[in-house]
């Protein structure tokens, strides 16, 4: 029992000590919080972005084949699909027809995509949240709802209108935001393709194994395809975000290593006052190690509590207000932010650095130069 | 009670200014006394109680407390015997600033993890003893001098310790607070405590309560008597 309440006499003692110097010891707090919930957004985000990406790609096909021409993408003829089906493994082949649609009233890319329950509804179209934000100009916008007409411009110049019938569910907004949903005839009648071309094939394969295998049979049968597997496509996803959060992480080093400066100069300059102090309490009976005790916890409760709050700050940023200090930056520069809020992932892993980054660096700079000051003699406070 | 053995202290031995602040020092207190350490600054009073109180080791000699041989004890066993030991009233009482006057009483007592409503009841109490209860919450930097002072003779008592050392401990006190002062010590003595003293306030040696003086100068004793 004495042990825990020598602990409880040191802790009060410590806080008594910071509470005195409230000022100096709150800014710091402050700072430091600001440093851990800038380094934590980031790491949120870009976890919870990969993750939810990594989610949603988990139905995407297992095997997309593009064909290329002079290293560009084109069009693959249908007549393609038969001779695919048939290699060994192979499950279903679907051929896929998308493209992009710059609508000039809203300054926005869209993403056209022909969907197979439109085929006997022509005129009909599903659209993703973003789509319903169009605007007239900068300031009056439009807000597009159930079975309003969005006019598209076709390829020849005049317009095509088509009825909003539904909005595609928010869940997926991370892919679906720009999306628009349309009949095959539309599509055609708006992109001017002929019939038997799609803009690229699925295939479903039995055995994830064979996946390699049935990519380079494919490769071998048309040389002039590209199949990509689900997995490159999760690897780019998350090459993509993981270059964004570096390069938060590059302008945010500025502020760090700031802080650093700030922490180690507050941490490791013990003022002519503090010393003093540390030799009374060895004067009076405290051993070395009850000061740097004293000064662990000092370091450990400025350090945790900026770690927890900057922590806890960081994730009701990214995950109630949608990352809304750097969500542009990390997003993507796309005009139509998808406004969504991102499910909460939280990686163990990287907390844990975070913490071993921040929280221990600290406490240590805080116990050295009390050691050096803790193991003087006691008699120098005679002598003053 | 106390006894030290040829006592040489040293500082900055072997370099260029190197001083010799105590030599050859032998001398034995006994218990239940007041002693006062008289002379000059600079004559190695408060050296002599710094090496007695354990707080700073002699270069060479020996110090034996209760018969027990102590010079050569590590640093951990020196504290601990300091801190139950020892009652310390310095001359600038060195109280700790920012915080209050029952929580700087309480403090030497925290590295032995007392219940923390006894220990505070006990420094309430010792408080009391010294008519200052009222300032328990006040921040010591509110204090007057003398109140400053009783509080670091509250301090001092907290662990009831049974030696008492004090340095130049009217020094910064007028002629009614220092005699207020030797009054606590006499009160102390009568409860059977050990007294040290440094000065050279003739309040001090001059009063009833002692019983020995030592004169120092130089680093040596130069005379050593009862009280008159």
């Amino acid at each position: 029992m004495s042990a825990i309440e020598k602990q409880r006499h040191i802790i009060d003692f410590m806080l008594s000590c910071l509470w005195r110097r409230k000022g100096k010891n709150l800014s710091l707090v402050v700072v430091y919080t600001f440093v851990i919930f800038l380094l934590a957004s980031v790491m949120f985000f870009a976890h919870a972005i990969k993750k939810e990406a990594g989610l949603i790609l988990r139905d995407a096909p297992e095997i997309m084949v593009q064909r290329l021409v002079a290293g560009r993408q084109t069009f693959i003829p249908e007549s393609y699909i038969d001779a695919i089906r048939k290699i060994r493994g192979v499950q279903s082949v679907t051929p896929r027809l998308w493209g992009y649609y710059y609508d000039g009233q809203s300054g926005a890319n869209y993403t056209l995509m022909v969907n197979a329950d439109l085929k006997d509804r022509p005129g009909e179209i599903l659209i993703g949240k973003g789509v319903t934000l169009r605007r007239a100009t900068a300031e009056d916008k439009i807000i597009t709802k159930k079975n309003d007409s969005i006019p598209f411009k076709t390829y020849d110049g005049s317009y095509l209108m088509l009825k909003v019938k539904g909005i595609l569910p928010a869940a997926s907004e991370l892919v679906t935001s720009d999306l628009v949903l349309v009949s095959e005839a539309d599509f055609g009648k708006i992109f001017s393709i002929s019939r038997d071309q799609a803009t690229d094939l699925v295939l479903q394969v039995r055995n994830e194994k064979e996946l390699s295998t049935i990519a380079a049979k494919i490769a071998q049968l048309y040389p002039d395809t590209r199949p990509i597997l689900r997995n490159e496509i999760l690897r780019t996803y998350d090459a993509v975000f993981d270059w964004r959060a570096g390069v938060i992480i590059v302008i945010l080093s500025g502020a760090f290593f700031a802080f650093i400066i700030l922490a180690w100069d507050k941490a490791t300059g013990l003022s002519a006052e503090e010393k003093r102090e540390i030799g009374v309490l060895k004067a009076i009976g405290w051993e070395t190690s009850d000061i740097l005790l004293m000064k662990f916890w000092e370091g450990a409760a400025v350090s945790l509590s900026a770690f927890l709050m900057g922590i806890l700050s960081a994730y009701l940023h990214i995950f109630f207000t949608a990352s809304a200090l750097f969500a542009p930056v990390l997003k993507g520069w796309s005009v139509l932010y998808p406004d969504f809020r991102l499910t909460p992932f939280i990686s163990p892993y990287e907390i844990a650095i975070l913490f071993f980054l921040t929280v221990i660096p600290y406490t240590v700079a805080t116990i050295v130069p009390s050691w050096r000051s803790a193991t003087i003699d006691p008699d120098s406070v005679m002598r003053t | 009670m106390i006894r030290l053995q040829n006592i040489h202290k040293v500082f900055n031995a072997g370099k260029p200014n190197e001083f010799t602040a105590i030599r050859d020092v032998t001398l034995a207190i006994d218990s239940r006394k007041a002693t006062v350490f008289k002379g000059p600054s600079g004559s190695g009073k408060t050296t002599l109680l710094s090496i007695l109180g354990c707080m700073a080791r002699p270069t060479s000699g020996r110090i034996t407390l209760k018969e027990r041989e102590i010079t050569s004890l590590p640093e951990r066993f020196l504290t601990d015997i300091r801190r139950k030991t020892f009652g310390f009233m310095f001359q600038q009482f060195h109280l700790i600033k920012g915080i209050s006057a029952l929580e700087n009483v309480m403090i030497p007592a925290y590295p032995d993890g007392e219940k923390h409503a006894a220990l505070k009841k006990r420094a309430i109490g010792l408080l009391d003893l010294l008519n200052l209860s009222h300032k328990a919450s006040a921040k010591v930097e509110w204090l007057s001098g003398g109140e400053a002072q009783r509080i670091a003779i509250a301090r001092a008592l907290i662990n009831d310790p049974a030696i008492i050392i004090a340095d130049e401990p009217t020094a910064h006190l007028d002629t009614s607070l220092s005699r207020e002062f030797m009054e606590i010590m006499r009160r102390l003595k009568e409860q059977g405590k050990t007294l040290l003293i440094a000065s050279h306030d003739p309040i001090v040696y001059e009063s009833d309560v002692i019983d020995r003086i030592i004169g120092m100068r130089d680093g040596e004793i130069v005379s050593s008597g009862d009280h008159p």
